[in-house]
């Protein structure tokens, strides 16, 4: 393959949102794009995600993670995007020059007219939670694991406890039973489940894996191999109760306890980051502060459904293109919203108010705690009410959604900010 | 007897907490749900409850050892079990594509199961690193 030295569109990841982004660059009229992956192959995170549960909004469909990146792998083969494998970014400018290295190519320098980065994001590590004990072999990240059973074809062990109740460790629970492992138990430090409630019905309670909320590990036990976990009750402080130890003999650890956007090269390429997301702060046409870089899918936020990455990566794309293409775009004219009451983040975390007499924009948060009946989500101008929304409840690890209207423009079009509440009904 | 069952709806991420009336296997009245989607449910999991299920094949030559695969329609929960251990007798040779039928009417369901993705036969390169 020859690079060129210059290209519309270049996107760095081969996950449901590069392949979206690369796909939408494309169709929006972009000539040259190209992405680089990592990996050997396309298709990010969906390889090992082999479970079924994907492209149930976007194609009506109920999908395994390898047939849904296939389609999207056929479609950007088939829409003559140019595709660099094996291949590690090193480096981004804020003037959009990409510094990469491959085997074969050795040392490449290319140039962007825009960026879309879509990096995704990487699993929070035993260092990152600080579980005290000892450092054997059998503590992995529940990825990691569903890597080894699904692709590379191996088990991480017989007799598992996994921390964390996340979807990725739900789903390998039920992966490893389904492989004649045994579960031992699922502990969760919240109070409340962090994934969603039907893989809690089809992982967990279909097998009848214990689930203990307020719970964690105490510490790792075993020199070699792990032999045992200490699992310990937490009380509202996340204070240890005293008493509440129990040891649970086994000879593997999952950690399924959050992801983290991974934006090392954001960072270089001067992409501010929203502390809470971790991610960077991006606009409604998911565009960071830096012009011409935008950004999409989990390396934004960590969604709950690959569906919704696709979409990101969609508008990402198209908005790359069109970037690419015009390059002149007008001085914006940028709302910032502010995540109100039991709101934690919100994104875009700010919407340019032109975009609205065009098109809808869709506003994604998360709470703050759940409340488990009937509630208001309302967009404020201050004591103004420009939009709202009924949810039948509200949970810290399902995503809610609101729609802004081309009918909402005019309350928009005044407001110096927009706040988000959620309350009770 | 009339008796009340809760179901969590698994029909998609919302997770509908479902109140179901039932007597022996017949529903009388499902509520909390928030679409059609819901009762179906409710109706398929008092009668005759099923799962999709996804698992791996062994795969000779592959790009990878394993190709993943899915029942293409949800299989009768009970049969799950020996649904896997059918599948761990199974070998495939690389190249295969996506849904090519790995075992056809798997235990006399009338459900196929099929392969998730393409695989690709092994290339020179890994070979190198085996050596």
């Amino acid at each position: 393959m020859v690079l060129k030295n210059i290209y519309d569109v270049v996107v760095i990841g081969s996950g449901p949102g590069g392949l979206a982004a690369a796909v939408a660059a494309k169709k929006e009229g972009a000539e040259d794009v190209l992405v680089i992956e990592r990996d050997m192959e396309l298709g990010g995170i969906l390889i090992q995600c082999i479970h079924n549960g994907f492209g149930v909004e976007i194609f009506k469909e109920d999908l395994p993670g390898p047939s849904y990146a296939q389609r999207f792998i056929k479609e950007v083969f088939s829409l003559g995007v140019e595709i660099l494998l094996d291949t590690m970014v090193l480096d981004i400018t804020p003037q959009r020059k990409i510094y990469a290295s491959n085997k074969r190519l050795g040392f490449v320098e290319i140039e962007a007219r825009s960026i879309v980065l879509a990096m995704g994001c990487r699993e929070r590590s035993r260092p990152q939670i600080r579980i005290p004990g000892t450092r054997p072999v059998g503590v992995y990240t529940a990825g990691t694991a569903q890597r080894w059973v699904n692709v590379e074809g191996y088990m991480p062990g017989n007799r598992v406890v996994i921390l964390g109740s996340g979807d990725i460790g739900m789903i390998m629970a039920r992966r490893l039973t389904f492989e004649g492992a045994k579960v031992e138990r699922v502990l969760e430090v919240m109070p409340y489940l962090t994934g969603l409630t039907r893989n809690y019905v089809q992982c967990l309670l279909d097998f009848d894996i214990q689930l203990q909320l307020r719970h964690t590990v105490k510490r790792v036990l075993g020199n070699n191999c792990v032999e045992a976990v200490e699992a310990v009750q937490v009380d509202e402080k996340w204070n240890p109760v005293p008493g509440s130890e129990e040891i649970i003999p086994c000879d593997t650890l999952l950690l399924s306890v959050g992801l983290i956007p991974e934006n090392e090269l954001s960072r270089k390429a001067g992409v501010k980051l929203d502390p809470i997301t971790s991610g960077p702060y991006v606009d409604d046409n998911f565009q960071t502060n830096v012009p011409g870089i935008f950004a999409a899918g989990n390396v934004v936020h960590v969604y709950d459904l690959v569906d919704w990455v696709t979409e990101a990566g969609f508008q990402a794309g198209k908005c790359a293109a069109k970037y690419a293409i015009v390059t002149h775009r007008k001085e914006s004219n940028y709302v910032p919203l502010i995540a109100g009451d039991n709101v934690r983040y919100i994104v875009p975390q700010k919407l340019d108010k032109r975009n609205l007499e065009e098109n809808e924009i869709r506003l994604q948060m998360r709470v703050t705690q759940p409340i488990e009946q009937p509630v208001w989500i309302e967009v404020h101008d201050k004591e103004n009410l420009v939009a709202r929304k009924a949810e039948r409840y509200v949970r810290p690890g399902e995503m809610v959604t609101v729609v802004l209207k081309q009918k909402n423009y005019k309350d928009v079009e005044k407001a110096e900010n927009l706040t988000i509440n959620i309350a009770p009904r | 007897m009339e008796e009340l069952k809760k179901l969590i709806c698994i029909s998609c991420p919302q997770g509908c907490t479902l109140e179901v009336t039932v007597e022996g296997k017949t529903v009388l009245k499902v509520d909390g749900e928030s679409c059609k989607q819901g009762i179906e449910y409710a109706e398929q999991e008092i009668t005759d409850p099923r799962r999709m299920i996804a698992s791996t094949v062994q795969v000779k030559n592959g790009y990878h050892p394993l190709v993943p695969v899915y029942t293409k329609m949800p299989i009768p929960k009970n049969t799950i079990k020996n649904v896997l251990k059918e599948l761990r007798k199974v070998e495939l040779t690389a190249p295969v594509a996506l849904g090519t039928v790995v075992i056809k009417n798997v235990l006399g369901t009338g459900i196929d199961v099929i392969t998730s993705r393409d695989m690709p036969t092994r290339t020179a390169e890994q070979d190198h690193f085996l050596k």
